[in-house]
């Protein structure tokens, strides 16, 4: 699934800004994630269309680009977040970022960045996982 | 006290002649030796002979930090390395550095123009001398530390670094007198007064330099620490702190010009400005052996009286520097050159994205911040290859000047753009 990643400087507004423009653009978020440093921010987005999201930020100054990231659906149920965990490490994938992902179902999500995407879709594969992908969602 | 009575208090007249006398040799010695030189002097038509004293100074081509790097690193040197008995480096305007060397003769006579300093600071024997300055390829340490042995002072060779040990050791050795940048001489007072230790120090005197401040910084200082402050001025090419120093009576520095003849140039049209006329500082070397410099232009802007000084010495005096004619920075007491940033950055990724140094004095420290944009080729959606890039653009120019560097990253395109030739500097350090 692609990701919308958008490097945005620590200051008032900076944020509020870059949704302005998706706003006006018309393109939904379905799900979101801020790392936060000192001095910068990642914004991290799922949305409906992002080659447009790309570009219309783009246009505004921001540096925006998209991410391969793996979209895992889950069972709403107790230990499933931990069981799709485990069969990463225990094929010595590591987690860059995940964040919760917002679905339509009653299904749960997560957005994982890993640091082999192939191995990972593998891994989660093999342990019966299954994935979203682009268009799932909206 | 007068150091140097026969030298330092010479009838103009007299200085003159000796002035003359050591740039005839100068010359002909640089000539002889260095092609560099030789071939520079044939380009305009001027051989030894045409110089029989300081009045034809002005025929001689000027020397400048170009002209190191060109021959870089010994190419300037007039005598066999075997007579060299040190180097030291400061920074060039590129990559490369600016190299000096000195003979045994040429570390006497630097010894010397410290000890005149600091007897003009009111230190001598008896003293304990706490050098502050950083020791190593840097002239202010070792320079500042030998001279003070010369003088007879009890040398503490402190360094910089840490200001709580230093503390402890001026207050337990009875430090009588300290020579470091005063800016951190200002650090290390609020220190003091912050420990509420100020009751317990020896200190009576500072020899300051290797930095630009005010005479109101240098007031401020006598006034904290209730000690006499003096400003040391001088610089590598020439040879290290000790070129100039003030009296008691703060009238301008004192060159020491029976080894350093100096003239003021106009930066922009190069001819020589007289007296009390502000302009370029520049230097021709008069005794030195290993590295002489004809007409050396410092990029130092400041005026020279020949009035004689009350406290008795005739050499001319350099008032307070009003700035630079280059784009030097000097930061903790280390020459920058956005040229180096530059040239780090480039040597990093290949091209020189946007950036810009900001300057900034936080507790009377120096403190340097480069912001670079975050382009295309830099990005990444992981916070941890990020911060691999900042610190590794810190690292980089790290190494090229020598002073730890915070870097920040930021977005494409909000650097300021200047039209031509862009500016890359913010410098908010107030000089108090």
């Amino acid at each position: 699934m692609k990701q919308l990643s958008v490097f945005l400087e620590n200051r008032e507004g900076r944020l509020e800004e870059a949704l302005g423009i998706l706003k006006d653009q018309n393109i939904n978020i379905i799900s979101m994630s801020v790392a936060d440093t000192a001095d910068y921010g990642m914004l991290r987005l799922i949305v409906n269309d992002v080659e447009k999201g790309k570009e219309a930020l783009q246009k505004e100054g921001f540096s925006a680009h998209f991410s391969e990231v793996v979209a895992v659906r889950l069972p709403h149920v107790v230990g499933s977040l931990h069981d799709a965990l485990s069969s990463l490490s225990k094929a010595g994938i590591n987690i860059e970022y995940l964040y919760a992902l917002c679905t339509k179902t009653d299904e749960a999500a997560i957005v994982i960045k890993p640091s082999d995407k192939d191995g990972a879709v593998k891994a989660l594969t093999d342990a019966g996982f299954k994935f979203f992908t682009d268009g799932d969602l909206f | 006290m007068i150091w140097n009575e026969s030298k330092e208090c010479m009838s103009r007249d007299e200085l003159m002649n000796l002035q003359s006398k050591r740039l005839v040799k100068t010359v002909d010695r640089v000539y002889h030796n260095v092609e560099y030189y030789r071939k520079k002097m044939q380009s305009v038509g001027i051989e030894p002979g045409d110089i029989r004293g300081v009045e034809d100074i002005h025929k001689l081509p000027y020397t400048t930090k170009d002209d190191l790097r060109d021959t870089y690193p010994f190419g300037l040197f007039a005598t066999p390395m075997s007579e060299i008995v040190r180097v030291h480096a400061s920074s060039g305007t590129t990559g490369k550095a600016t190299v000096v060397g000195y003979t045994r003769r040429d570390i006497e006579i630097w010894s010397e123009c410290v000890a005149r300093a600091m007897t003009m600071a009111g230190i001598g024997r008896g003293d304990v001398v706490q050098v502050a300055y950083g020791y190593g390829l840097f002239t202010g340490g070792l320079g500042a530390h030998y001279g003070a042995e010369h003088l007879g002072a009890t040398v503490v060779p402190q360094s910089t670094g840490n200001t709580k040990k230093l503390i402890t050791m001026m207050i337990d050795f009875g430090v009588t007198a300290i020579a470091c940048t005063p800016s951190y001489l200002l650090h290390i007072a609020e220190t003091l007064e912050n420990e509420n230790l100020l009751g317990q120090i020896k200190l009576k005197s500072a020899v300051c330099g290797a930095e630009p401040w005010t005479e109101a910084m240098r007031l401020q200082i006598e006034d904290r620490l209730h000690i006499k402050a003096h400003d040391i001025y001088g610089l590598s090419e020439v040879m290290g702190p000790g070129v100039a120093c003030d009296c008691e009576f703060h009238q301008g520095l004192h060159i020491a010009e029976d080894h350093f003849y100096p003239e003021i140039i106009d930066p922009e049209t190069l001819e020589p400005l007289d007296a009390n006329q502000p302009g370029e500082l520049v230097f021709t070397t008069l005794t030195k052996e290993g590295l002489p410099l004809l007409r050396y232009r410092t990029k130092d802007l400041t005026s020279i009286s020949y009035d004689k000084c009350e406290c008795g010495r005739t050499s001319a005096r350099i008032s307070r520097f009003k700035g630079r004619s280059d784009d030097m920075l000097i930061i903790r007491g280390v020459n920058v050159f956005p040229s180096q940033i530059e040239a780090a950055l480039l040597e990093m990724s290949g091209t020189t994205p946007h950036y810009m140094m900001i300057v900034d004095r936080t507790n009377n420290l120096d403190t340097l911040e480069v912001q670079v944009e975050v382009e295309e080729r830099f990005f990444s959606d992981e916070i941890r290859e990020l911060e691999n890039l900042s610190k590794q653009i810190a690292r980089t120019i790290q190494m090229a000047i020598g002073l730890a560097v915070k870097v920040k990253l930021v977005e494409p395109k909000t650097l300021e753009r200047f039209e031509g030739k862009s500016k890359h500097v913010i410098d908010n350090r107030k000089l108090i």
